[in-house]
């Protein structure tokens, strides 16, 4: 429990990490950007229409939805589902991406860029900007595009120019490298739809707070429902926006929180995305944080069954709460993650997404030790859709063998 | 003095503009970059930036990009550059900075790099994603072992900005030609020189200007209103054109030279002659 919190402070900071280490070109841009956004939190007129699209077309508030057949199953404490999954688009970034592109419009810019992961991000840009009639630039690493090609099919329907990525692990990393490249060529005109609560000031701070609406709705709900705050919560780290928009709300309270990393083949071997478990302080993409490094300072290749997990940092603010110890964080396998997937589909009639099951996977662990009158909120934070052919691939594999 | 500061007041007195190259250090390999240094003393070069490489190099476009991986796939490290220019340094007194990211630097310890680089007989340090905002750890240390970071300003940097940099930047300021990554960019020609004029007005520290110079032609337009001019990728690209020939190192020497010319028309002394083609 914090008593205080009122991070990052006026240059970004959150204790020693975040910042904002950019080329000099985006310096300017930052500024200009960092100043907007905090008239637009104050500004009444931005928050409604916000506040508009967020309800009439995201679909917002999402349900908190009580699990009772898994609880059953678990025999421990009751589990609720906050369910991102069944916001428009079918994860949380749209969150985000309708706050960034309503900033984009006040700021008159003219083009809208953003990276993707698995797609998820890429998608929810790309609605938003249909939705505001700009144009829009997607770039995703060659990895990604050939494991989620629905997302990329979708981002095309909407209007997107989706860019591959084939440079260094041709994944999210190397997709936000290239999305810079191009902010650093057109600072003037574009606008960047920075995905996660990454990236140089303001951007984790900002991210953060268009994600908070999901613990905010969360705490009116539980309290409805339960009469009280929940007891943990739950959610899965890539760069770490979901499970900020959850946390952040209950920094200040009672209620154990708990990240879930990307275990990937194990966080032992070499093939994981488990960035605050294994990783050293580094800069990488704008801020200072917890990164998957070399000795040399290079950073490494990270492997997550879950394109969204996979990625060698986390945001600063996530690696300030370890520090603090505000939140615990963990991780889990590809076949954990799996096999939480699978149940999920068939005991709640719920497909979640592969870095939603990463928070699940954990909770399947941590739910039948604890007691029956204690609430665990897990935030299902996307629908699994677009992991399908992934995992019907992946499942052929096995019943060959 | 150091080294740059040294370059410079030379280059003053003789009333020429400074012709600073860029080589990813250990692409194609380090025995190439021995090489490529010495033949760029030898045609005109003032200054070499050797290009630290990075994983993730964001400011740069694809020719320093394919360089700079190369040269990691090859195993150099921080360490392992310091440790070449200790070597080449016995044989050659050319300034020799380096130019990378901050992530190498700061894992290699701030201190103990600054250090280690004045052992080593490196003279400076140029960081892409390293603005002074986020440098207030490394600058007093640098300043007072007399180590000169080189900061960059771009086109669009604000008056407020264009002060500090210049106030904090040692040996030169590295202006940025245009908005955008090394390689190829689209330079506004007018913008640039009033940039540049505005930025002259608050400092006498050096400006040279980098990013985007191809050809001799460029060389010598963009020299003519600044203290020197910077060429990477240009560079890069000849490099990695002749690699598999016996004379890359003569063909990349030829080109160096040619802008080492181009620049020499702006100066107020004519060229001296080329070296011996033996």
């Amino acid at each position: 429990m914090m008593k205080q919190y009122r991070l990052p402070d006026k240059r970004g900071h959150f204790g020693e990490f975040g910042g904002r280490f950019v080329p000099e070109t985006l310096m300017p841009a930052l500024q200009e950007l960092e100043e907007v956004y905090r008239q637009a939190k104050r500004d009444r007129e931005f928050q409604r229409e916000l506040d508009f699209y967020l309800s009439r077309y995201a679909g917002r508030p999402t349900p908190l939805y009580f699990a009772k057949r898994l609880t059953d199953y678990l025999g421990g404490a009751k589990v609720y589902l906050k369910r991102e999954d069944l916001a428009h688009t079918g994860s949380h970034k749209i969150n985000n991406t309708l706050g960034q592109v309503l900033l984009a419009k006040k700021m008159g810019k003219e083009r809208i860029i953003a990276e993707t992961g698995a797609g998820q991000h890429g998608v929810a840009t790309a609605t938003a900007s249909a939705l505001f009639g700009f144009p829009c630039r997607i770039y995703m690493g060659e990895e990604d595009i050939k494991r989620q090609k629905i997302n990329v099919f979708r981002m095309k329907l909407l209007g997107a120019e989706v860019v591959p990525v084939n440079s260094g692990s041709k994944t999210l990393k190397d997709a936000i490298n290239q999305t810079i490249r191009d902010w650093v060529t057109n600072v003037r005109t574009t606008y960047y739809v920075l995905g996660s609560v990454v990236g140089p000031h303001p951007y984790p701070m900002m991210v953060r707070d268009f994600q908070s609406v999901i613990g905010k709705e969360l705490k009116r709900q539980i309290i409805f429902e339960e009469k009280k705050l929940p007891d943990m919560l739950i959610a899965c780290v890539g760069g770490g926006s979901n499970s900020m928009g959850m946390f952040f709300p209950f920094l200040k309270e009672d209620v154990k929180l708990i990240g879930v990393e990307a275990g990937g083949l194990g966080i032992s071997s070499p093939y994981h995305g488990a960035t605050l478990a294994r990783g050293s302080i580094g800069i990488l993409h704008g801020s200072k944080s917890f990164l998957l490094q070399t000795e040399d300072g290079q950073i490494l290749p990270t492997h997550s069954i879950a394109a969204g997990l996979d990625y060698p940092g986390v945001g600063p603010e996530h690696s300030y709460l370890k520090l603090k110890g505000r939140v615990s964080y963990t991780a889990v396998t590809d076949e954990e993650a799996l096999n939480a997937f699978r149940l999920l589909s068939r005991i709640e009639g719920i497909i979640p997404a592969l870095e939603s099951s990463h928070a699940l996977a954990y909770a399947l662990k941590v739910v039948p030790s604890l007691d029956k009158d204690k609430v665990v909120v897990i935030n299902l934070s996307g629908r699994g859709d677009k992991d399908i052919e992934q995992i019907e691939k992946r499942m052929a594999d096995e019943s060959y063998k | 003095m150091n080294r740059i500061n040294e370059v410079f007041d030379e280059l003053k007195r003789e009333g020429r503009k400074a012709l600073i190259c860029f080589i990813t250090l250990g692409y194609p390999d380090l025995k190439s970059t021995e090489e490529l240094i010495f033949e760029f003393e030898k045609r005109g070069v003032d200054i070499i930036e050797l290009g630290i490489p990075f994983s993730d190099p964001l400011a740069d476009g694809p020719v320093i990009q394919y360089s700079s991986q190369e040269a990691l796939r090859k195993g150099v490290s921080l360490k392992k550059a310091v440790e070449f220019v200790k070597k080449v340094r016995r044989k050659t007194s050319i300034p020799l900075v380096f130019m990378g990211y901050y992530n190498p630097i700061f894992k290699f310890g701030e201190k103990l790099f600054i250090d280690k680089a004045l052992e080593a007989g490196v003279d400076g340090l140029i960081l892409a994603d390293l603005p002074p905002e986020e440098a207030g750890n490394i600058i007093p240390y640098a300043r007072e072992r007399n180590f000169p970071l080189i900061f960059l300003l771009t086109p669009v940097s604000s008056d407020y900005r264009i002060k500090l940099i210049c106030r904090v930047s040692e040996g030169f300021v590295y202006c940025v030609s245009y908005t955008g990554v090394t390689g190829r960019g689209y330079r506004e020609e007018d913008l640039l020189r009033k940039f540049i004029k505005k930025t002259r007005s608050y400092t006498e520290v050096p400006l040279c200007i980098g990013f985007g110079i191809s050809s001799p032609f460029d060389a010598e337009k963009l020299s003519s209103f600044a203290d020197g001019v910077i060429v990477g990728s240009a560079i890069i690209k000849r490099i990695r054109e002749n690699e598999n020939r016996e004379d890359m190192i003569y063909r990349v020497g030829e080109f160096v030279l040619s802008l080492s010319r181009a620049i020499r028309k702006n100066s107020l002394k004519d060229i001296p002659e080329p070296p011996s083609l033996d």
